[in-house]
């Protein structure tokens, strides 16, 4: 029966030998947003995407502590079939307030987000016309729609419009699915090219802005806020997954009838709704964003010296500064012994490998948050630099 | 508008392109040449594969078609009937 994943057993076992698997690491304790114990090791967590550091806000736990008491630990089936809560009310109304839409729908996690939403949206005579980088919900949301599936080159307005001028001619509905802030490199869509495109083509847009809600934009209501084009975005897509700290997900939209994704988003329909506690704490953590933009300027601050430190240093890394920092590497099992040893020095960051990653690069995924300290930053800079020139990687020993 | 042999012929020169494909490799490609088996491609470099496709031929070629693709032989049909269908 396991068989046909003979390959990934095999590359598993390759990860083991190498050290420490990299994909079923588990920390003895969370000591604090930006710090864990690890096999009795204090680590610096450079790889959580908790950018906002709201994991161990006070607020955002009392909140989630007396909902908990209050209406108990979960809700034991979905909205359709068991109703719904005065918490998930309560967000939804926060979550359009945030993003100064009409209307707003909570998923309980990211991932179903994606799937429930263009699933729902994008029927059988529709086309979706997705990123090439995309996330793998994106890709899975659209085999769960009935639509034909185009997918355009990365970031490139131009193609995107070609293949949309190729659909002119057929029926159906073509939805743009882009992403604010891509998570293997932390590089940005053009996304005023992107409405662009959509405008003159008819087409709907959908941004996922899981990356960049709380990171970019004045008011933290992510790239479409930066592009200055919230009027073109049709649906907006997020996760609490990562600067709100908790999880779960949502939509976000102006158009007429939007109500009517509740009864036909199967993601949304057959699964449990978000217990209360984690409505509560999201709904406060909206709060704190709003009433602390400094947060995203220390985020900034903390992104911006680590690319530039390690861009110094030599490493090849995303093409802006943003709060993913990834550094490229050549090859697998060159990632693999990066970050057994930079686990070993206490400096915890994400290994993404190909075919998970673009152009098959092997990289070492950093995120950054505004809970750490410019000393973290420091050491997590000097310990990628050692273990870099160690592994010949930069240094002296390349420019020789 | 192009014959199933031009169309056969651009899809070996794209296939030359791809990382993993030794030049014997596409030497080796006949219509019934399995595009994930022989080729050594796995999902996402597939759906690259298609992309490259698309702009050789100035087409779009829909993912859910893709599932029904599993030669060369069905990827040229495939590219054929599409452009018939675009001229028509």
């Amino acid at each position: 029966m396991l068989g046909k994943y003979a390959h990934l057993t095999q590359s598993l076992a390759g990860l083991r030998a190498a050290g420490t698997n990299p994909f079923t690491v588990a920390f003895d304790e969370i000591l604090s947003p930006t710090s864990a114990r690890l096999n009795g090791q204090t680590v610096v967590l450079l790889g959580t995407n908790n950018y906002l550091g709201l994991t161990f806000d006070e607020s955002c736990i009392e909140t989630a502590v007396s909902a908990l008491q209050t209406e108990g630990t979960g809700t034991t089936g979905s909205r359709i079939a068991n109703g719904t809560y005065s918490a998930h009310v309560a967000l939804e109304k926060q979550v359009a307030s945030f993003l100064g839409r009409q209307d707003a729908m909570v998923f309980t996690t990211g991932y179903q987000a994606n799937l429930g939403i263009m699933a729902a949206l994008a029927g059988r005579d529709d086309h979706l016309l997705l990123d090439a980088d995309s996330h793998a919900s994106i890709y899975d949301g659209s085999r769960l729609s009935e639509a034909q599936v185009t997918r355009f080159r990365h970031n490139d307005p131009d193609d995107l419009y070609r293949r949309l001028k190729f659909l002119a001619d057929k029926p159906g509905d073509k939805l743009i699915v882009v992403e604010g802030i891509y998570s293997m490199l932390g590089d940005v869509a053009p996304l005023a090219e992107f409405a662009a495109v959509k405008r003159e083509t008819g087409a709907y847009l959908l941004v996922d802005e899981a990356h960049s809600l709380g990171v970019l934009g004045e008011n933290g209501r992510g790239l479409q806020e930066v592009a200055g084009v919230e009027a073109d975005v049709d649906f907006v897509v997020g996760t609490f997954s990562k600067s709100l700290g908790s999880i779960g997900g949502f939509c976000a939209s102006d158009m007429p009838g939007f109500e009517v994704l509740r009864v036909a988003s199967r993601a949304y329909m057959f699964t449990a709704s978000m217990p209360p506690s984690i409505a509560a704490s999201v709904t406060q953590a909206f709060k704190v964003m709003a009433a602390k933009p400094e947060l995203r300027r220390t985020l900034m601050r903390n992104a911006d010296a680590l690319y530039q430190g390690l861009s110094k240093a030599g490493f090849r890394l995303g093409p802006t500064p943003s709060p993913i920092v990834s550094v490229r590497l050549t090859s697998p099992e060159l990632a693999v012994a990066f970050w057994n040893k930079l686990l070993a020095r206490g400096l915890y960051v994400n290994l993404a490998l190909p075919p998970a990653t673009p152009a098959r690069e092997s990289l070492l995924r950093t995120s950054v948050s505004a809970a750490h300290s410019e000393a973290d930053i420091r050491f997590a800079v000097d310990a990628i630099t050692a273990v870099g020139e160690e592994l010949g990687i930069v240094g002296a020993a390349v420019v020789a | 508008m192009p014959s199933e042999k031009d169309v056969n012929a651009t899809i070996v020169a794209v296939i030359r392109t791809l990382d993993g494909v030794t030049p014997a490799m596409a030497d080796a490609v006949t219509p019934e040449t399995n595009i994930l088996r022989d080729l050594n491609l796995d999902s996402i470099a597939v759906m690259d594969f298609i992309m490259e496709l698309e702009t050789a031929f100035n087409t779009v070629i829909p993912l859910d078609t893709v599932a029904e693709i599993a030669t060369v032989g069905d990827l040229a049909r495939a590219i054929t009937a599409e452009q018939a269908r675009t001229a028509a």
